[in-house]
């Protein structure tokens, strides 16, 4: 028989009992539904990670420091290699060639200073880290009050919540609840501020240091290692507030107020790392104390970062913390799949069970097809498309269901994030992938189911069948 | 048309040449019934042959007696065995999908099927909705869309009246004269047996009784038994 002639029967025999069959079909829906929503909870849930990870900028950067630096990582691997005084300065050239190195991005330097900053006459003492304009993807901005940097060489500035809540003087006491962004943000944006900070300048080596707190080592020990540090100061207009700390995962080194990095770096700012290198430092050139280097595909993160340890440097990346959370979710994936799927078993039970009721009540139908030339492969590729049509019909129901599941709890979990005054997540994803896999899944289970049936009603005796009223 | 020939245990050969009306007769459990589906290729013999034009039936596959059930036989049966989910129409175009004839075609061929009849005014309603002798006539149809060489059917008029079971055998007969068909009809009522077929043969118990020619059927059958069907059948459980 051709399959549209298949189809058409099958639709029709399983109009013909619709109350058994919808709720066979029904039973398939639940099954397909429960899967669905537990594969789309964990895909949700990956998805969501891995934005915020993404976004964060941790997945796909490689954090790059000097072997020089003699702090380190405290890592086993920075034992190899060159011994730190003998191996590169992270400098501007170094930076370039990292820049230029496949795959890569960008890799800029980390400038973070703890300087002063006055507001309306009063000082603020506070960690100041410079941004690249690429940051403004950052998932912490994404509730930020006021704009991101008009440009690299801005005179701007953006606050972080806690430090805007110092300026204005109103943080709140331990345990209460935060004032809203938007409310801090009102009277600080557009004001100004002053920065105070400490400019390096490369000066002739017998040149004493004009003024302020001088920083020249050795002098006139070795020729041209020497230069001078000037106190400055740099209007600043606040552009932003964000809500979020951008810097979340720096730790106690952390800043609280960020610089456009254009801007930063044609300030020479005085850095600590200036001091370690105090016998190289004598031009106008600076070195880096960590640059950042942010990789195209965080799947080439590896690559990268090999390519950089081979130019003498130190390297960090949080690439196998994101392997070992990968295995995580193919785990949750097979947990939930299997979960999911045993409601799919139970109803594929339930297609056994309505399709042998269906032979028997029809007997006597199979009997006068198979009397009028119907071959056994005819008899049994009807009930096939029979337990066929009720999966996908079942799988198509069952995805829309899971769906509105997934929506409502979505919805749900919404309402009770935002009684708890926390922004509202997007946890639940039905990928396409998903819903096509639902119902070939669906399909393929009924089909399953069809087998025995359908052997069955094929090898129906017609005689026998005709024989009895 | 090849030949045929039953030929029983016991010695008992029968052959059907082709266009011939042929009565099988007999009580209940004489085995009329049962020769009837070895013909028709529902049943194989435990031993022995069902020769039918050159076939034996016993040698073929399951898929290839569906072919020929298909294609050679038309079978109207005692109760009519219409799919009483489906209308007439669809009913008579069901073996049709069998033999995955075109859609356009199909509704076609069966709309003439029925109007042969006389039930193209009903072609759209269900077997419930009709009389037993209407449902006879679309069974009738039925057997007769794929226009099988042999038509077989199982005390056809059982479940009728007279009058409308007159009707049905005069259709018969205008098969088997018109349209060539070669008919064996299983019956019970020797009456109905000599007023249409040229041809009795009795069984009891399964074995050969008698088998004679019937020289005064109400209509003698037209010359058209050019080529010959036999049948044969050997240690059958007729």
């Amino acid at each position: 028989m051709k399959i549209s002639d298949l189809t058409e029967l099958a639709l029709r025999n399983l109009r013909e009992s619709v109350l058994r069959n919808s709720l066979t079909t029904v039973g398939i829906s639940v099954g397909v539904a429960s899967l669905v929503a537990m594969l789309s909870l964990g895909t949700g849930l990956q998805q969501l990670l891995s934005q915020r990870l993404a976004k964060s900028g941790l997945f796909d950067t490689v954090f790059v420091s000097s072997r020089r630096d003699l702090r380190g990582m405290g890592r086993e691997e920075e034992r190899k290699g060159p011994t730190p005084g003998e191996s590169r300065v992270l400098d501007e050239p170094a930076r370039q060639e990292m820049e230029h190195l496949p795959n890569v991005s960008e890799a800029y330097p980390d400038i973070r200073f703890a300087t002063e900053l006055r507001y309306e006459d009063k000082p603020h003492l506070t960690m100041i880290s410079a941004l690249p304009l690429s940051a403004k993807s950052n998932d912490a901005f994404d509730g930020m009050q006021g704009n991101f940097f008009s440009s690299d060489t801005a005179a701007e500035v953006i606050l972080q919540k806690s430090f805007a809540e110092e300026l204005l003087g109103k943080t709140p006491p331990l345990g209460a609840p935060d004032p809203g962004v938007a409310e801090l943000a009102k009277p600080l944006l557009g004001k100004e501020l002053t920065m105070r900070y400490a400019q390096r300048q490369a000066a002739p080596s017998t040149q004493p240091p004009l003024r302020g707190n001088a920083a020249t080592a050795g002098e006139g020990s070795v020729e041209g290692a020497a230069y001078s540090v000037v106190s400055r100061e740099q209007k600043l207009r606040i552009v932003g507030v964000s809500d979020l700390d951008p810097e979340t995962m720096r730790g106690p080194t952390r800043a609280k107020v960020f610089l456009p990095l254009g801007l930063a770096e044609s300030l020479h700012i005085m850095q600590p790392t200036d001091l370690r290198e105090i016998s190289r430092a004598a031009t106008d050139e600076p070195v880096y104390s960590s640059v950042s280097v942010r990789v195209k595909n965080p799947a080439q993160v590896q690559a990268v970062e090999d390519a950089i340890k081979k130019m003498g440097f130190n390297t960090f990346s949080i690439l196998d913390a994101s392997n070992s959370l990968r295995q995580v979710f193919r785990v949750l994936y097979a947990f939930l799949g299997i979960f999911g799927s045993l409601a799919l078993t139970v109803a594929s039970i339930g297609i056994v069970n309505t399709l042998v009721m269906a032979i028997l009540e029809r007997r006597r139908e199979i009997g006068i097809m198979k009397a009028i030339g119907a071959s056994d492969g005819d008899i049994q590729k009807l009930f096939f498309a029979e337990a066929g049509a009720m999966g996908i019909l079942g799988g198509i129901v069952g995805v829309v269901l899971g769906w509105a599941i997934g929506q409502i709890i979505n919805f749900g979990t919404n309402i009770w994030l935002k009684s708890q005054s926390l922004p509202p997540e997007h946890f639940w994803l039905v990928p396409l992938w998903l819903v096509v896999f639902s119902i070939v899944f669906a399909f393929l289970v009924s089909l399953v189911s069809g087998l025995y049936p359908a052997a069955r009603a094929a090898r129906l005796d017609p005689v026998q069948a005709l024989r009895y009223e | 048309m090849g030949e045929t020939v039953i030929r029983a245990v016991d010695g008992v050969s029968v052959e059907i040449r082709a266009g011939e009306f042929v009565a099988l007769l007999g009580s209940s459990g004489s085995g009329k019934s049962s020769v009837l589906n070895l013909i028709a290729g529902l049943d194989r013999p435990t031993s022995g042959s069902v020769v039918v034009q050159d076939r034996d039936l016993a040698k073929l596959s399951r898929e290839e007696l569906a072919k020929y059930r298909l294609h050679v036989v038309g079978m109207v049966f005692q109760s009519f065995n219409l799919i009483a989910s489906m209308t007439l129409a669809e009913n008579v175009e069901l073996p049709l999908r069998f033999a995955e004839v075109d859609r356009s075609q199909r509704s076609n061929l069966a709309r003439q099927a029925l109007e042969r009849v006389g039930l193209r005014a009903r072609m759209n309603h269900r077997p419930s909705e009709l009389s037993g002798g209407e449902q006879q006539r679309a069974a009738l149809a039925r057997a007769l869309i794929n226009r099988p060489q042999l038509l077989l059917a199982d005390e056809p008029t059982g479940n009728l009246d007279s009058h409308t079971g007159t009707e049905i055998m005069d259709m018969v007969r205008e098969f088997n004269r018109e349209l060539g068909m070669t008919v064996v009809m299983v019956t019970h009522e020797r009456a109905l047996a000599e007023r249409y077929a040229q041809r009795m043969i009795f069984l009891a118990d399964g074995k050969l009784i008698d088998d004679r020619m019937n020289h005064n059927p109400t209509n003698d059958h037209g010359a058209n038994a050019a080529a010959a069907l036999d049948r044969r059948e050997q240690g059958g459980r007729s």
